[in-house]
């Protein structure tokens, strides 16, 4: 792995991305539970700055790919290369927000930081909840906490960003926000993302490509070329939203006659 | 108006019935209807209170008291602590610990009386002891519970952030145990009193236990209205303190404000 670190962070500083944003590459990742594949012979590359969503029904597999970059499990063949300098950042922002509830607001973002506390408040700046940061996180709404797990997760200057589903679990007006939050942040700072999500729009409104994972492998790969930011009704985005979830659905169709 | 009355008044209502009780059981006093052999008059009780304070002899009983309740539940919440903690942080020490832990727990701290005086006679430390013992299991219970109970969630977040060791359990998993310690250590400090009360039966030679015990030889029923009414109001003052703790240490969580 050491070997590679070389090479990639040439490919991002050429790609003009510097060590802003990580390159990433998945080499035949295989993962499996007792004898059920959960990831059968993944073969990936993000380059420097990319935004790539992935999307899938649930069980598919779009989470454990998510968690394997992450190192969070272990998979049981293959490779996960992330360039980006020696040691590349990695974040990742879960489900829930994951707050320690005995910690105000300005002490979760700072977690795991040495004197991290003024980058803490500008990190708060940036997702607008600075007013917030000696409050304990029970008080907050769903969208706020995410807006602070976020904060958390940019305090570090990740060069690359992993979302597991982050905004679902919130209603739809925030969820937009939080979608252009997070695509501002993004243009801003030019780190990689991948975003898991169960919400094709979503992926439409984020994505510079969408990836459907079917039964552990990657099934469809398709670039989005609309013009950011992206209007959600338009009939460019009416159609490729449409195109995406007709092939996500059909596989639900032919699954249920077999 | 009438609700500032309200709100003035608020704190006094768990009050009301306890007030109540003392008046109607000084009723029945005066009006004969309950014999001072059997349950003497509250006022009877208050001078004896009084007497026994201005003698010095109330304070004294009342250190000791408060000194074996204290080193008592040290001891024993303290290993219950630390034991909790380890077993619930590592497996192989709960593989070890944790069966034999459980059979002593089913013996009553109680039924270890008659062993208890021959080990350590009828000292300080056969009173320790007992009270040791019995308070020791509500904080380790709650411990092993608490910290085996800590999201896991939080715990995974807390790692890829870099937490390791100390810092990861100074920061998510001693506060996530924290609300189930505490109801160990409110449930101990309410066992304590109980114990020490049958600690100190067994011939002490001061504390409150034995000046009721005392009391009771020479017929002087006040003086054991006395003993019984401190022991009630040391319950509360623990648990005042536990809540205290509560407070203190669980502000973050709703349930505790």
């Amino acid at each position: 792995m050491h070997i590679n670190h070389v090479e990639e962070s040439r490919v991002s500083q050429a790609a003009g991305g510097g060590v802003k944003g990580a390159h990433l590459v998945l080499r035949g990742l295989h993962k499996h539970y007792g004898g059920r594949s959960v990831l059968d012979a993944v073969n990936l590359e993000i380059v420097p700055g990319e935004f790539v969503a992935v999307v899938g029904r649930s069980g598919c597999g779009k989470s454990t790919l998510l968690r394997a970059i992450a190192g969070l499990e272990k998979p049981d063949g293959g490779r996960v290369r992330i360039g980006g300098g020696a040691q590349p950042e990695v974040r990742m922002m879960f489900q829930d927000a994951r707050l320690l509830p005995w910690k105000t607001v300005l002490d979760n973002v700072a977690l795991g930081l040495a004197n991290g506390e003024d980058r803490a408040r500008l990190a708060l700046a940036s997702v607008g909840l600075e007013a917030r940061a000696g409050d304990w996180p029970a008080v907050l709404s769903g969208g706020q906490r995410q807006r602070v797990a976020l904060a958390r997760a940019l305090v570090h200057e990740p060069q690359l960003l992993l979302l597991d589903e982050p905004l679902g679990a919130l209603d739809a007006l925030t969820r937009i926000e939080m979608q252009r939050l997070i695509e501002t942040l993004w243009l801003e700072r030019g780190f990689t993302a991948v975003l898991v999500t169960h919400d094709v729009q979503e992926a439409v409104v984020l994505a510079d490509r969408i990836l459907l994972v079917e039964q552990g492998r990657l099934a469809m790969d398709l670039p989005v070329g609309l013009a950011r930011p992206r209007a959600r009704g338009s009939a460019a985005f009416g159609a490729l939203e449409k195109q995406v979830l007709d092939r996500v659905l059909d596989v639900r169709h032919s699954d249920m006659h077999t | 108006m009438r609700r500032r009355l309200e709100t003035l008044l608020a704190p006094l209502a768990p009050w009301l019935l306890p007030v109540l009780l003392v008046l109607a059981w000084e009723a029945a006093a005066r009006l004969g209807w309950l014999s001072s052999r059997i349950l003497p008059e509250p006022w009877a009780v208050a001078t004896a209170a009084r007497d026994l304070a201005l003698s010095g002899e109330l304070w004294a009983h009342l250190k000791v008291s408060l000194w074996r309740a204290a080193a008592g539940f040290g001891i024993g919440a303290g290993f219950g602590l630390l034991l909790g903690l380890l077993n619930g942080s590592s497996r192989r020490a709960a593989t070890l610990l944790d069966t034999t832990l459980q059979m002593i727990r089913n013996i009553p701290a109680l039924a270890l009386i008659p062993l208890v005086i021959l080990w350590f006679g009828i000292d300080e430390a056969a009173k320790l002891f007992l009270l040791a013992v019995g308070v020791f299991f509500p904080v380790y219970l709650n411990t092993f519970h608490g910290i085996r109970a800590v999201d896991a969630g939080l715990i995974e977040m807390a790692r890829s952030y870099g937490l390791r060791g100390w810092p990861l359990y100074r920061d998510v998993i001693l506060p996530g145990a924290l609300p189930a310690i505490l109801v160990g250590v409110r449930f101990s400090l309410g066992l304590v009193w109980v114990l020490l009360i049958v600690a100190e039966t067994i011939s002490a030679q001061a504390g409150i236990g034995y000046m009721t015990m005392n009391a009771r030889e020479f017929l002087q029923t006040d003086v054991v209205l006395v003993g019984i009414l401190l022991y009630a109001l040391l319950g509360k003052a623990a648990d005042l303190f536990a809540l205290g703790l509560e407070r203190r240490f669980l502000r973050w969580n709703r349930a505790y404000l």
